[in-house]
């Protein structure tokens, strides 16, 4: 479904620009508010959605499959480590929804630097293995044919 | 002045130089950072690290995932399964080793807080299936984002990488690869001592079954578009299994997940009179395929194959009974929750033509053929094996290293060696930076030499689309229509049509023949000259016009590949009209190709599959 953006509350922030993994979505500059540049290359991701701090994108499903009057929003919160959605049928009912999207603390995660090196650059042992598996080696293949 | 002329080049140095932050490249930049403490290790990615890649939107599982410390699984046990389901054809020594290690990459994920769900009695993660387990994943990409940020010296984001370059005076060594800014133009220029590819697979090789406003509604991300190959292809590595794209079946249109639905909630498809046909045509397909049809579970090329036997009678559509499953809320959510976290746009179709599932099944389709390597498919590079397992002929010096010296693969890239999905992808990461690192230490007196002539050359190549807009536009008053220009988007048009009717797309109900094959080559290799007249009026459609490039370099390895292998083996995927059998007396090996930059020709042969586990 592609996105579109409601010209009433894109500040032109351009945040939604910088997430796009398809760069389709481009600031016009007579407006100074994002729009979608290439509505064909849209994968629908939301990842444009969840970046808006203004809450000015939504999506209209696909005009070759879709429908109109209907819709899919989502409310991401980091902080909370929490998604919800509410899901809008053509016929008025409506579905809702809400996800855990993390335990820890986003930022949270260490540098490997923070580790000591085990095992050694010429043996088979990843970071952190074998401990972190819960078993005492890495498997070696029996009957390996030379 | 001109253009070109006008982008200001830049270079960079760097040890270890990782192309795509998706799944791969991530844990490539982690492993490098863990074992080569002090070297450079920058990572160039062509969008933003933090939702790049087949897994911006989420995952709603993790595809791959032994339980040795539960004992649930054995490495041999995954290699066996995904030999099945490739119908004979893997690389066992890659499998095994992604087999042995995945479980420290998704022990890893839940450390860094990927809420992976737990079967309450046990205390284990839940299971999908055998290998899968089920998560919260809506934020699988920033958290690994995350991790490769904490790790990298450098990240580039909007920098999309064009070329490899290899050494001036070491012809089969890499040196570094080149690229330009997204955003300014810059023309970027990397140097390197090892390099590791980590681009992705392809979409849009194929004419998507979607149109128009929908086109962007491919199961594989749109932005998947195949530099993977292109880049190693260009610069002569070895390919393998490129005839192997890959055909999902998926609820229609949205291409909604249906791993949820039939291996948890054990939804069952039936054709539109309500019979199962899964296994219906076993004695015909036993006649054909040989004993593959008997394994457990039932390959996917195969279940795709019943399906579209029935579609072809007549007897579709094909519907998923979810109404006969979706009994309490908490199965409801399991199966909503599939889409939310990683396909949106089904709940958008279902919501818009008002079909809740627990109520109506919903109709299945078989997708367009997509070009990866960690799916239940396996196109790719050519790569050594683990020094501790492979044989002799897989083995040359450095795991996962491409036929070029110092060039590794991880994820989508890498050929021969399906199922790894994410977490495997991720796992095959580190494996190659890890080996990276080591080639590095082995290679200390290496100082990468690019040949400044080669540059000057490239950069003109890479900006000339805006070059070829700015000289051509006055020549028509307005609109899309030029006699002197070809835009992308109409080069990608025409690339998907040639694929899907001659190639066995889902136009030709995925049959193609030699006869077919051989003009479909031949139509791409006009594609393929008129690339160089390809127009960009911005930078924008500078990315899309080396995304087509990338693109129809793959689409001709793909036709080759599939017009030398002489049989049909894994139908579903493709058949062959005039081999319609699987042949393992002559085919149980695998395809090779290379190009030869030098001579510009392709040469293709077979490989040998060697058995390890039995
Ligand atoms: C709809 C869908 C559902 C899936 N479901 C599951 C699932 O349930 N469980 C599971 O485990 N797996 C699943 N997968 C598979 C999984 O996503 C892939 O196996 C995995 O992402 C492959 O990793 P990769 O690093 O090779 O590619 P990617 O993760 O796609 O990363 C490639 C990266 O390279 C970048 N790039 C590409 N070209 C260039 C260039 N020229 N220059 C610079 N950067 C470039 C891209 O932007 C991208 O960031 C699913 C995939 C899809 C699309
Ligand atoms: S992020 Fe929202 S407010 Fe900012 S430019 Fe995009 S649509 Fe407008
Ligand atoms: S939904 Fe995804 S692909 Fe579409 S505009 Fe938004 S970020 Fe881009």
């Amino acid at each position: 479904m592609p996105s579109f953006i409601y010209v009433a509350s894109c500040d032109g922030c351009g945040q939604c620009v910088d997430i796009c993994p398809s760069d389709i979505l481009h600031i016009d500059r007579t407006m100074r508010r994002a729009y979608n540049a290439e509505p064909d290359y849209c994968w629908e991701c939301y990842s444009c959605v969840k970046a808006c701090p203004q809450n000015a994108v939504d999506m209209r499903g696909y005009a070759d499959i879709c429908p109109l009057d209907h819709s899919v929003t989502v409310t991401r919160k980091p902080e909370e480590g929490k998604i919800s959605w509410k899901v809008k049928y053509r016929d008025g009912q409506t579905k809702e929804f809400t996800f855990p999207i993390r335990t820890t603390k986003f930022g949270s995660i260490k540098s490997p630097l923070e580790f000591e090196i085990k095992g050694h650059i010429d043996d088979q042992l990843l970071s952190h293995e074998p401990e972190i598996m819960g078993i005492i080696g890495v498997p070696v293949l029996r009957g390996k044919v030379q | 002045m001109s253009v070109r002329s006008s982008k200001s080049t830049r270079y960079v140095d760097s040890d270890v130089l990782i192309i795509g932050g998706g799944m791969a490249g991530c844990g490539a930049a982690y492993e490098a950072r863990y074992w080569g403490r002090k070297l450079k290790i920058v990572l160039v990615e062509k969008a933003n690290i933090e939702r790049s890649g087949a897994v911006a939107m989420g995952l709603s599982a993790i595809n791959l995932f032994l339980g040795l410390k539960w004992n649930e699984n054995k490495p041999e046990d995954f290699v066996k399964y995904a030999r099945n389901d490739l119908m004979g054809l893997i690389r066992e020594d890659l499998l095994y080793d992604i087999a042995r290690h995945v479980d420290s990459t998704v022990h890893l994920f839940e450390e860094w807080g990927l809420p992976i769900i737990k079967d309450e009695s046990t205390g284990h993660y839940k299971r999908e299936g055998r290998w899968q387990v089920l998560i919260h994943g809506e934020s699988f990409k920033p958290i690994v984002a995350e991790a490769a940020q904490k790790s990298a010296t450098e990240i580039y984001n909007r920098v999309m990488i064009t070329h490899l370059l290899l050494d001036k005076d070491e012809p089969n060594k890499i040196a570094g690869a080149a690229g330009f800014s997204v955003r300014d133009g810059t023309f970027y220029v990397f140097r390197a001592k090892a390099v590791i590819v980590a681009s992705g697979g392809a979409s849009h090789i194929f004419r998507p079954r979607s149109v128009g406003e929908g086109a962007g509604r491919t199961w594989y991300s749109p932005w998947s578009n195949g530099s993977a190959y292109a880049l190693l292809i260009k610069v002569g590595a070895e390919m393998t299994q490129m005839e192997n794209r890959l055909v999902v079946t998926r609820f229609k249109d949205g291409y909604g997940p249906v791993g949820a639905w039939f291996l948890a909630l054990k939804a069952v498809a039936k054709n539109a009179y309500g019979e199962e046909y899964e296994r219906k045509y076993i004695d015909e397909q036993r006649k054909l395929y040989g004993n593959y049809v008997d394994s457990r579970p039932f390959p996917t090329c195969l279940r795709n194959d019943s399906m579209l036997r029935e579609i072809k009678a007549g007897r579709g559509p094909i519907l998923m009974h979810t109404e006969e499953v979706l009994n309490t809320k908490e199965k409801e959510d399991e199966g909503w929750e599939d889409f939310l976290d990683m396909t949106v746009s089904q709940s958008i179709v279902w919501a818009s033509q008002n079909i809740d599932p627990k109520y109506r099944p919903p109709e299945l389709q078989a997708s367009e053929p997509y070009v990866m390597g960690s799916h239940a498919t396996c196109a790719g590079a050519w790569v050594s094996g683990p020094e501790d397992v492979a044989p002799n002929e897989y083995f040359w010096g450095y795991n996962r290293m491409t036929t070029i010296d110092g060039l590794f693969g991880a994820g989508d890239t890498v050929g021969a060696s399906a199922h790894k999905f994410s977490s495997g992808s991720f796992t095959e990461g580190r494996i190659a930076a890890k080996a990276a690192v080591k080639y590095i230490q082995d290679h200390k007196d290496y100082a990468p030499n690019v040949d400044d002539q080669y540059i000057k050359k490239i950069k003109s190549e890479v900006f000339r689309p805006l070059e070829t807009y700015e000289i051509y536009k006055n020549v028509i008053v307005r609109g899309s229509v030029s006699p002197a220009y070809l835009y992308p988007n109409q080069g990608v048009l025409r690339l998907e049509k040639i694929m899907d009717e001659y190639c066995g797309g889902w136009g030709q109900f995925y049959i193609t023949n030699s006869v077919l094959l051989n003009r479909g080559v031949e139509l791409l290799e006009m594609l393929r000259e008129d690339l160089s007249k390809v127009a960009a009026e911005n930078l924008h459609q500078l990315q899309r016009a080396w995304e087509l490039d990338h693109r129809v370099w793959t689409a001709e390895a793909v036709i080759r590949h599939t017009l030398y292998r002489e049989e049909t083996r894994w139908p579903g995927y493709y058949y062959r009209s005039d081999f319609p059998a699987l042949d393992d007396q002559n085919w149980h090996v695998f395809v090779n190709s290379r190009y030869n930059p030098n001579k510009g020709e392709w040469s293709v042969t077979k490989k040998s599959m060697i058995n390890l586990v039995v």
